[in-house]
């Protein structure tokens, strides 16, 4: 086997996420292209889903009944407009799903007739017997070889080889990524495709089922359940809805008694504008295009509940490598013991590091090679020692009987002890230093002829993500602890923590202190929300209440999770937070904005209907509209173009800055709550301006 | 001293009263709902009736109880009522009739107290201390103990019991209801209120006229029918008669009875949720609904519009000299906003917007502070409708005391929002579409249909005062009646008990600063508000053709 | 164990709590307050009745009566209370502030057959009030004598009421104004403790006042 020197680790490649959470804006065009699917949706099936605008349908069909039965312009009118009211709310949920129609699209083609090069009765060492078959016929735990230029045929995992794939498709990211046998980063997508070297993958998800088939299914909308607070909401509007429909429909007895009878059409038109339509129609398009929100970010959710279960989130856990540092540790420093050459420190620690393929590992080769001109070298007949959780060291063994290790300081002092060395005091000087400095030592030893001594520590640093603790606090403001998770022992880990400012940390941890907080946290009520990617994750991940899968990572971690991130950045645990605050939020400043309006409906429909029999009653057209039918068209008009006009802020999101509740709850009240009061008293009069010129509206 | 300026010193007077009485029996309402210890009397009753007091019951199994109890209170005072001319001090009445007993027992088992009989001319003395008042205090008790349920479920964590109902009602009967109503019947008696058992003897007036005086045990059931918020009166005429409220005095005092309970339990609310502020958040919006209603009705009447108030140079038509505007307003606010319903004045003579505020009262769903228990549990569901649409715009899963709103939650909420209205609204068009019904009104036009939207308002609300001029005593009145008050009492019980069951099996949340803060005044405004508009939206059409339509020509 | 189904042995308890409570609170109570208020404050509880010379119960202070012959025409020696609606319904010889009829009239402010009570009760009133020498016009009818109290057992006028009616009693019992101004003053009550309700005064206890200082010599029945 033989072993490069590799390139320096990668850095800073995830910078931290813009601090407002924007979506995508509504093309006008998709209004029209969206038409179609619109009509198709008024299909009074499809309408039951949505108890406030199946009202408003069957109202519309009263009404044209009605006009039918006595035309006139104003029934008419009134009639067109209603069912526009319902094809505008199909239309926003049109929309919603047309976006995502069009990413599925493209994720489609990469599925199509891929040929998969079957190994049939392959295991380590063996290669197998090659057959070809399509794609979709391949079955759990069969292997499959890919090499360059080919299509990865399904999901899996690579159990041998390594090789730099493209996953632009999924990812949209154009550089290449690692995949090799073993570790976090075995993990590959069906649809992605081998750019270079050959790779053995074990299928690990049926064909239909794979990463892709259910993204498509995602973004295409197909797989949306109603959350819990989309159902709560739901609630909510049809009680409103049945309230005012009763009220209209007990209003008809007083109207008779007031010898004031309305007509069918004016009564429906009231109902309609009293239900909360505007919220009604436009809730489905708000949850879809959530969750579009997330995909475009590169983050699948696997439902929506786990998206609004993010923006409920109490408790982040962060793994500190590559969320709240940069990257990995680096290696900045040999510090020898007193009486070892530095060289000789260096020269033994990049020995010991050429087959440690983890970053940090790296980083001593790279230190070595660029302070020390020591070149990396291939090794033969000499024995790599893995680091395991165990042992906590790894090291080599050479041909020449020297053996080199290098790990936690406790762990490699114990080695030399048991070999018969006596490290100096001034070992354990260094690397408490080190520690208090934030820094973690690793400690590097060699028993070389019987001999067993240390001979320096390595200086491994880690640097803090720029703007990170700003984001931290702004959590706090948001009532979101961060507990920061790491390896490190709770001296380094506290430096650490102090340094980027997070409310907590948790040190020395092993997957089963990670499992163990989210359960203390849980029980305490809170929501936990966490991220990994190695198979030790995977029971934490299916615990937490957000568990977001890197994509790099295991196939069991993917599956535990509730969210994969395609960009595997650690760092959008946060932005997902913010969506699933900005997804709660858009649906609850409608539903204000949407009772809201109501108040000026009934100042502009209620004279109109009355003032004939009651002139008193004038004195509440306090917008001095024209007249009756122009009062109740303006009205009606209005109650369907607010929809049309707020389909681009569903799909886009209410605004959303990170703060506080009650400045959230204030800054939303004031636009949405008093905004909703006042904003139709204008349209209508706007309206009512124009329309009186028009036939059949006069007095 | 102006009539404005003694005006506002009397509420100013009634609101220092409330606010003195606030703490402590609030915290001693949290003491009687929570204490473990049962005094010695009332181990002896449990053992008598034969439950056992140290059972924790589940919602479903507490609200069955109120059920029962509310059942065999019907049955029980419908018996009483038919036979009454068999029981002691019957003073030669006759039975009552079949269909006015129902809408009798009824009305007084649901704490609404509509009368469709007059006092004095339908009933002996026993049926009304022996029947009607019994339930003046369980019907009290109920409704505090329902309040109690809610409120465990806000407490407890995980668990599926909310308590005992019939350690509940024992208590707050022998401990508050009682003693209580025992000391304001004296302290009414020394004031003048009439409490004998003498058979009514005849008086030759100055000029030879005669003159029957009706008593009864008037005092000590005018004690408990404004602390329980009841409301049924001995007298026809109810708190105006001289005998129930023979001066401004007594009249005061019996506004802050009628009160008091209600303004207080927002205490017992924050202490057992533990939180104080909590607790105010609730009494504020209670408050400001009712000192701005207050302030507006006694504007209103103040003014007089109206072509006979105008005429004779002021409103007092149903008015009484000794209580004059200002008290008549106080009271008609404090009783439609109570549920109590008792009167002492006729609302039905009030001017059109002025009597129009006392029926916006009643269908703000008796919540300022609201009947006993029934005020508070009515505040507490709107909260949490308020909570929903402002913790979503916060970006949480909406909850209200570490409870999170889910669609269980909300089911009942709504189920409760919408009992109500429906009730309302839906007899109130059967009234007007059918000519019998509609024959009932003493007034024409849209005061005639105010008539009968009021009706049913405060029989669906429990409030039990009237727009009186209606005939109620009618087969159609007397059948629908007790069905809305039926439907009005024990649906809101049935969804309030699922919703405490609901919540008491969740886990507290702890709160952050992500959590709606909710003892904030951004929040009470909030409340406020939807309690406004929720209400404001569901009746203005109805509004706009009674009390608007009459009140704004 | 044979023991009955849960919701009859449920009712059952309900039964006996129904009871136990209406032995406590509908019986007990009741009668503890009677007894006290009996040994205490008999004559507020039997419902503050005033005496005659004679021994004899003419009324309660607290309520009203109606000061007129036999036809049920009002007499003009006396004070008169505001009008009643406590009328026995269909009666002929009930004229109002009967005990056994409380109520008001329910009439809304707009009802055309309340704005026409009002303006009989203001014509009635003045051309009643008016003597030579003081002239009362419909307008200036005091509010509480044109309308009827919620219970129709109102014991109370307005100072203003009476006021109006100090020249007709003066008149028909030959004594001066200023006599029965000083009479109605003492027997007008402020408001409780200052400042609850509307201070008013008692026709009944005016009336007997009257009577016992300045007798009316001439006939009324």
């Amino acid at each position: 086997m033989a072993v490069t020197t590799p390139t320096a680790p990668q850095s800073g490649r995830h910078p931290v996420a813009p601090r407002r959470i924007g979506g995508g804006f509504l093309d006008p065009k998709m209004l029209w292209t969206s038409l179609p699917d619109a009509l198709k949706k008024l299909d009074p099936r499809v309408q039951l889903r949505n108890p406030v605008m199946f009202v408003v349908e069957i109202g519309s069909l009263l009404t044209t009944y009605s006009a039918l039965a006595h035309p006139s312009i104003f029934a008419w009118t009134i009639t067109g407009w209603l069912w526009l009211t319902v094809v505008f709310a199909n239309l926003a949920e049109a929309v919603a799903q047309g976006r995502g129609k069009a990413q599925a699209a493209t994720l489609r083609k990469t599925r199509t007739q891929t040929v998969a090069r079957r190994l049939t009765s392959w295991a380590p060492g063996s290669a197998g017997s090659e057959t070809e078959i399509a794609a979709t016929e391949l079955k759990l735990g069969d292997h499959v070889v890919v090499e360059a230029g080919q299509i990865i045929p399904g999901d899996g995992d690579v159990v041998e080889g390594v090789a730099s794939v493209d996953e632009s498709a999924i990812t949209g990211e154009s550089a290449p990524v690692i995949r090799e046998s073993g570790g976090d980063r075995s993990a590959v997508t069906g649809g992605t495709r081998v750019l270079s070297d050959r790779i053995v993958v074990r299928v690990t998800t049926r064909p239909g089922e794979t990463f892709i088939d259910r993204m498509i299914a995602l973004v295409e909308g197909a797989a949306r359940q109603k959350t819990p607070n989309e159902i709560a909401l739901n609630i909510l509007l049809a009680s409103l809805t049945i309230v005012f429909l009763l009220a209209v429909v007990t209003l008809q007895p007083l109207a008779f008694y007031s010898d004031a009878p309305q007509s069918l059409v004016i009564l429906v038109a009231l109902v309609v504008a009293l239900i909360p339509t505007t919220i009604g129609a436009l809730l489905s398009a708000i949850g879809i295009a959530g969750m579009d929100r997330l995909v475009q970010r590169n983050v699948l959710a696997m439902s929506g509940r786990a998206v609004e279960a993010a923006g409920d989130v109490n408790t982040l856990l962060l793994d500190k490598t590559g969320t709240i540092t940069l990257g990995n540790r680096r290696a900045s420093e040999f510090v020898p013991v007193p009486g070892v050459e530095i060289a000789a420190l260096a020269d033994a620690a990049q020995l010991s590091s050429l087959a440690d393929e983890t970053p940090e590992g790296r980083s001593i080769v790279v230190l070595a090679k660029e302070e020390y001109r020591l070149r990396g070298r291939e090794l033969h007949d000499a024995t790599f020692v893995e680091f395991t959780a165990r042992t906590r060291m790894s090291g080599v063994d050479l041909s020449d009987g020297t053996v080199i290790r290098k790990g936690a300081a406790t762990a490699v002092m114990k080695w030399v002890r048991e070999h018969g060395g006596h490290p100096t005091e001034q070992v354990g000087q260094v690397v408490d230093a080190i520690s208090a400095s934030g820094g973690t030592p690793l400690v590097v030893a060699q028993v070389r002829s019987g001999q067993a001594q240390v001979l320096g520590v390595i200086h491994l640093k880690d640097i803090v993500k720029d703007g990170i603790k700003e984001r931290f606090a702004e959590l706090r403001e948001m009532g979101i602890k961060t507990v920061m998770i790491t390896g490190d022992n709770p001296l380094t880990a506290k430096a650490i923590a102090d340094e980027a400012g997070v409310d907590d940390f948790l040190a020395e941890a092993g997957p089963e202190d990670k499992m163990a907080l989210i359960k203390k946290e849980q029980e305490g009520g809170k929501l936990v929300a966490m991220t990994g990617d190695g198979t030790n994750d995977a029971p934490a991940l299916a615990q937490a209440d957000v568990g977001v899968a890197m994509n790099t990572g295991t196939s069991a971690a993917k599956e535990a999770g509730n969210m994969v991130d395609l960009d595997s950045n650690p760092t959008k645990l946060i932005e997902i937070v913010q969506i699933g605050k900005q997804l709660l939020i858009t649906r609850g400043a409608l539903t204000t904005f949407s009772i809201a309006n109501d108040v000026a409906k009934y100042f502009a429909m209620v004279p109109a209907m009355f003032a004939g029999v009651f002139p008193g009653l004038g004195k509440l057209n306090i917008l001095h509209l024209h007249s009756p039918a122009s009062a109740i068209t303006s009205a009606i008009i209005f109650n369907a173009l607010i929809i049309i006009a707020l389909i681009p802020l569903a799909l886009r999101g209410v605004r959303y800055t990170p703060s506080s509740a009650s400045a959230l709850l204030r800054r939303n009240l004031w636009i949405y709550g008093f905004g909703g009061l006042v904003i139709p008293f204008a349209g209508i009069k706007l309206l009512d301006l124009v329309i009186q010129y028009l036939p059949g509206m006069g007095h | 001293m102006s009539v404005a300026i003694a005006g506002w010193l009397q509420a100013g007077l009634l609101v220092l009263a409330l606010a003195i009485s606030y703490r402590p029996l609030g915290d001693y309402l949290a003491h009687i709902l929570t204490s473990p210890k049962h005094w010695r009397i009332e181990k002896f009753l449990y053992r008598l009736i034969g439950v056992d007091s140290e059972a924790d019951q589940t919602w479903s199994v507490y609200i069955r109880s109120v059920l029962a109890i509310s059942v065999v209170g019907v049955l029980l005072l419908y018996s009483i009522l038919r036979v009454q001319d068999h029981l002691m001090l019957a003073l030669g009445m006759p039975g009552m009739r079949a269909n006015l007993a129902y809408n009798t027992a009824s009305s007084f088992v649901t704490n609404t107290n509509w009368q469709n009989y007059s006092g004095e001319n339908t009933l002996g003395y026993t049926a009304q201390f022996a029947g009607l008042a019994v339930q003046n205090f369980i019907s009290a008790a109920v409704g505090i103990c329902v309040a109690a349920t809610l409120i465990r479920g806000f407490v407890r964590r995980q668990s599926d019991r909310v308590g005992n109902f019939w350690v509940d009602l024992m208590r707050l009967n022998l401990r508050l209801l009682l003693p209580f109503s025992f000391v304001l019947a004296i302290v009414l008696v020394a004031s003048g209120v009439v409490q004998s058992l003498a058979d009514p003897h005849t008086v030759t007036t100055v000029t030879g006229g005669h003159q029957t005086l009706y008593t009864g045990a008037t005092a000590s059931q005018e004690a408990i029918k404004e602390l329980g918020t009841n409301g049924g009166g001995i007298f026809n005429a109810n708190s105006s008669h001289p005998f129930e409220n023979p001066n401004a005095w007594t009249d005061w005092l019996e506004i802050y009875l009628l009160l008091v309970i209600g303004f207080s339990l927002p205490r017992t609310f924050g202490r057992m949720v533990g939180s104080q502020k909590q607790g105010y958040a609730i009494v504020s919006v209670m408050a400001l609904l009712w000192a701005g209603s207050t302030a507006i009705n006694t504007w209103l009447e103040a003014r007089g519009w109206g072509a006979a108030a105008r005429l004779a140079g002021g409103a007092m038509e149903g008015k009484e000299v000794r209580f004059g505007i200002p008290a008549s307003s106080l009271f008609a606010t404090s009783t439609t906003l109570t549920s109590t319903g008792a009167v002492n004045s006729t609302h039905d003579s009030y001017t059109p917007l002025g009597g129009g505020m006392a029926l916006f009262n009643i269908l703000l769903g008796e919540v300022a502070p609201g009947g006993t228990g029934s005020g508070l549990y009515g505040m507490l569901i709107l909260a949490i409708v308020t909570v929903f649409v402002a913790g979503l715009m916060v970006g949480r899963t909406p909850e209200y005391l570490g409870k999170k709103i889910r669609p269980a939650e909300m089911k009942y909420a709504a189920l409760y929002i919408l009992a109500t209205p429906a009730v309302v609204l839906t007899f109130t068009g059967i009234a007007m579409a059918a000519p019998s019904a509609r024959s009932s009104m003493n007034n024409t036009g849209p005061h005639g249909l105010t008539e009968v939207l009021y009706a049913f308002g405060s029989m669906g609300n429990n409030n039990g005062s009237a727009f009186a001029g209606l005939n109620g005593d009618t087969q159609f009145w007397n059948l629908t009646g007790g069905l809305a008050m039926t439907l009005g009492r024990f649906l809101p019980m049935i969804f309030v008990g699922a919703l405490a069951g609901s919540l008491a099996k969740q886990k507290q949340t702890p709160a952050s600063a992500g959590t709606l803060a909710t003892h904030k005044p951004l929040f009470v405004g909030m409340l406020l508000g939807v309690t406004l508009i929720v209400v404001g939206l569901t009746y203005f059409p109805a509004l706009a053709l009674g009390p608007l339509a009459e009140g704004l020509s | 164990m044979n023991r009955l189904p849960a919701p009859i042995l449920r009712h059952l308890a309900a039964l006996r709590a129904l009871l136990v409570l209406t032995v406590i609170c509908g019986i007990a109570y009741p009668l503890l307050v009677t007894g006290i208020a009996q040994a205490a404050f008999k004559d507020k509880a039997d419902g503050s009745l005033i005496k005659d010379a004679k021994g004899q119960s003419v009324g309660s202070a607290l309520l009203c009566q109606e000061f007129v012959d036999a036809k049920g025409n009002p007499l003009p020696q006396y004070f008169q209370p505001r009008p009643s609606n406590a009328i026995l319904a269909g009666s002929t010889n009930d004229h109002g502030c009967d005990p056994a009829q409380s109520g008001g009239s329910n009439l809304g402010t707009n009802s055309d057959k309340l704005k026409q009570q009002v303006a009989d009760r203001q014509k009635t009133m003045a051309a009643f009030d008016s003597v030579p020498g003081h002239s009362v016009t419909p307008g200036q009818v005091a509010v509480d004598a044109v309308t009827a109290s919620a219970s129709g057992l109102d014991p109370d006028i307005s100072p203003l009421n009476a006021a109006q009616q100090e020249h007709r009693i003066a008149a028909t019992r030959g004594i001066t104004a200023a006599q029965v101004e000083a009479l109605v003053k003492a027997n007008t009550g402020g408001r409780d403790l200052g400042l609850l309700g509307e201070s008013g005064v008692n026709v009944l206890q005016l009336n007997l006042a009257l009577d016992a200082q300045y007798p009316y010599t001439g006939k009324y029945r």
